[in-house]
């Protein structure tokens, strides 16, 4: 790299920056201690009409020997409308807990930084889910896991959530010198006349032991949260070959539209250009001794013809797989590309070995558009791009210091990439606030062959 | 004047041979690959060796390669490279390859012989030829930041000429103009672009070429 960093990366320079993230990951975790409330409330709810309808079902077996004639109107109403509100109830609470299940993946993506999977089966009537959809839920186990999770999440698991927040509140307190409780009574046992120095002292101990445990928490929170609420076993396959059938399709499509492009400027260039030369050729042919000077003019026609064809011809290979690709791999067709734009590319690369063709493709055309997209949108004459190899994964960063604003929804040009690389297993995260900077980051997993060494 | 081809289309390599021939230039050995390049210019230390980018056993830039062996092999060597395609990257290794006698053109500029014929010339007596395509993509680069854009069409179509390495009379020839308005472009043009003015036609095309790769 040439000693500027890529903007908007996340970097580790600022020696205090702990202390932000400290903080900012304790309350994080408060503000995941607050799903334990509406948790409690499900599972309340959950097992109030299991209990309700074990009740009356223990009643109508006991028989009506035990009742009193008074109760005996009541209670042979009450089994039978206790167990129909349980009934009416149970697709709400299995809602309710689908969509706690579904606030807590996306947090724990958004906060803790472990994206979870969404778990459940492709079942019909996902979609609107209405009471007999809600009802096959309970076939998904990715449902019991909800459960489950709800249970550990309420039972103990915010407790990891909430530890840093609680350090750091009990540390203020010992700060503060309003803590008259355990702490205190310790301090004053051991160290007998100097407790309130030991205080402030066990109090910013604590503060710090906060800071730092709360990203570290947090993230096991995360995890927790992907062991039980992400998917598992035959769910994951299910999913995996769903997203292996959506790839495929989408190959095949781009495949097919890439053919049919080069099939119509084939036909609409080269082709109908050497239709013309040929013409031209015959004319001249027949004019050669009747009209010299007009033949003349004909060759000089065909000539041109031939010169457009060719030229034609040679963006569309260049299209279909750049030379330099091909001669030298990625990192030297990217230089090329970088010198045939109206940027200044700051351009880095460690990659001991080529990727795959395919990939290696994949990832030319990708920066390519990237890079064609920052100096058409970005308002910005800098672009910088950062290849590497690392954790069997090709990384490509392509960053600059412009307007900022892109959006993967909008425009059609970053969904197409998303979907090429899609077909590799390969992902695309940007970054692109309003003001910029502007952050592309794809990896695709793939190994390097050895580099390839020449004789010459 | 004698030359060495190294292509291995035989219907291009037949062809090259007869067009230089009718033009004057001897031919003394045409190959088919890189290797044969280098023993060829061994043999019989032509005046200049024209290659094709592309040649066996790898059909990647195994040519190129060969070319700039060729060039270490015997300093100063005139060399006329060849392709289907030109890429900057290439143009730049080639000039980066030592002084003078350099030419990077596609094989379309075949089909004007004269022409092709003079830019052999010219690489042989130790000057440049640059394709019009590797020119016009630099000076479209170029063009986005300020000094450029202080030249009129005119100086700009002269610089692009003298960028390809033709002399003020060929650039006068082209452009119907004469050799002393041609002149006065040029002193315009170096003043504009800050560069130091030269005599010497091959010193004159590297430091415009330096200026549009900067």
């Amino acid at each position: 790299m040439d000693g500027r960093g890529v903007p908007g990366r996340v970097q580790r320079t600022r020696p205090w920056s702990w202390i932000g993230e400290g903080a900012v990951a304790a309350a994080r975790g408060a503000g995941l201690c607050g799903l334990v409330l509406p948790g409690l409330i499900l599972v309340l709810a959950l097992l109030m009409p299991l209990l309700l309808t074990g009740l009356e079902i223990g009643l109508l077996v006991n028989g009506p020997q035990h009742w009193h004639e008074t109760d005996a109107i009541v209670v042979r109403i009450a089994p039978v409308a206790g167990l129909a509100v349980s009934l009416l109830l149970i697709p709400a609470i299995l809602g309710a807990i689908r969509g706690l299940a579904t606030l807590t993946r996306r947090l724990s993506g958004d906060w803790c930084a472990v994206p979870v999977m969404d778990p459940y089966l492709n079942q019909p009537g996902n979609g609107q889910a209405g009471y007999l959809g809600r009802l096959r839920w309970l076939a998904d186990p990715a449902t019991r896991r909800d459960g489950q999770w709800l249970a550990v999440s309420t039972l103990g698991g915010w407790i990891l959530a909430a530890v840093p927040a609680g350090l750091m509140l009990s540390g203020l307190f010992c700060l503060l010198g309003t803590n008259r409780g355990y702490a205190a009574v310790a301090m004053r046992a051991v160290f007998p006349g100097h407790e309130p120095a030991m205080l402030v002292l066990l109090g910013a101990a604590c503060i710090a032991a906060g800071l730092w445990a709360g990203p570290r928490l947090l993230r096991g929170y995360g995890l927790l949260a992907r062991s039980m609420l992400g998917p598992a076993g035959q769910a994951e396959l299910a999913l995996r070959v769903a997203h292996l059938a959506q790839t495929r399709a989408d190959t095949i499509d781009t495949g097919a539209a890439e053919m049919r492009r080069i099939e119509r400027d084939l036909h609409d260039g080269a082709q109908a250009r050497l239709v013309a030369m040929g013409m031209s050729l015959d004319a001249a042919d027949q004019m050669l001794e009747s009209e010299p000077a007009a033949a003349r003019a004909l060759l000089a026609e065909a000539r041109e013809s031939s010169a457009k064809a060719l030229a034609e011809l040679r963006a569309l290979v260049r299209g279909i797989h750049p030379p330099v690709l091909a001669d030298r791999g990625l990192a030297e067709a990217v230089r090329a590309l970088a010198l045939d734009l109206p940027l200044r590319v700051h351009f880095a690369s460690e990659l001991p070995g080529r990727p795959p063709a395919p990939i290696e493709s994949a990832a030319y055309f990708a920066i390519s558009e990237l890079l064609a997209n920052v100096s058409k949108h970005a308002q910005t004459r800098q672009a910088w791009v950062d290849l590497r190899h690392a954790g069997g994964m090709l990384r490509i960063g392509v960053s600059d210091d412009g307007a900022g604003g892109a959006d993967q929804r909008r425009g059609t040009g970053l969904a197409g990439i998303e979907r090429r690389l899609a077909a590799f297993d390969g992902v695309l995260a940007l970054s692109s606030p309003p003001g910029g900077p502007t952050v592309v980051n794809m990896e695709i997993p793939c190994v390097l062959s050895s580099p390839k060494t020449f004789s010459c | 004047m004698r030359a060495v081809i190294a292509e291995d289309l035989f219907l291009l390599r037949d062809g090259l041979t007869r067009l230089l021939e009718a033009h004057g230039v001897q031919v003394t050995a045409a190959v088919d690959n890189g290797a044969g390049l280098l023993a060829a210019v061994t043999a019989d230390r032509p005046d200049v060796a024209i290659v094709d980018v592309r040649l066996p056993p790898t059909f990647t830039d195994e040519g190129l390669r060969a070319a700039l062996a060729a060039r270490r092999e015997a300093p100063g060597l005139p060399v006329l490279v060849l392709s289907q395609y030109v890429e900057q990257i290439y143009a730049r290794e080639l000039l980066a390859s030592g002084a003078g006698g350099i030419g990077y053109l596609l094989k379309d500029r075949v089909l004007d012989g004269a022409q092709f014929a003079e830019a052999v010339r010219r690489v042989a007596d130790g000057g440049t030829a640059m394709d019009p395509e590797v020119i016009a993509r630099l000076v479209d680069r170029s063009s986005a930041d300020g000094a450029l854009a202080t030249l009129s069409p005119r100086e700009r179509e002269v610089l692009g000429l003298m960028a390809e390495g033709r002399s003020n009379a060929a650039i006068a020839q082209r452009l119907f103009i004469t050799e002393r308005a041609v002149a006065k472009h040029t002193a315009s043009i170096f003043l504009r672009l800050g560069l130091q003015p030269s005599d010497d036609d091959n010193r004159r095309v590297l430091a415009v070429l330096a200026f549009l790769d900067g």
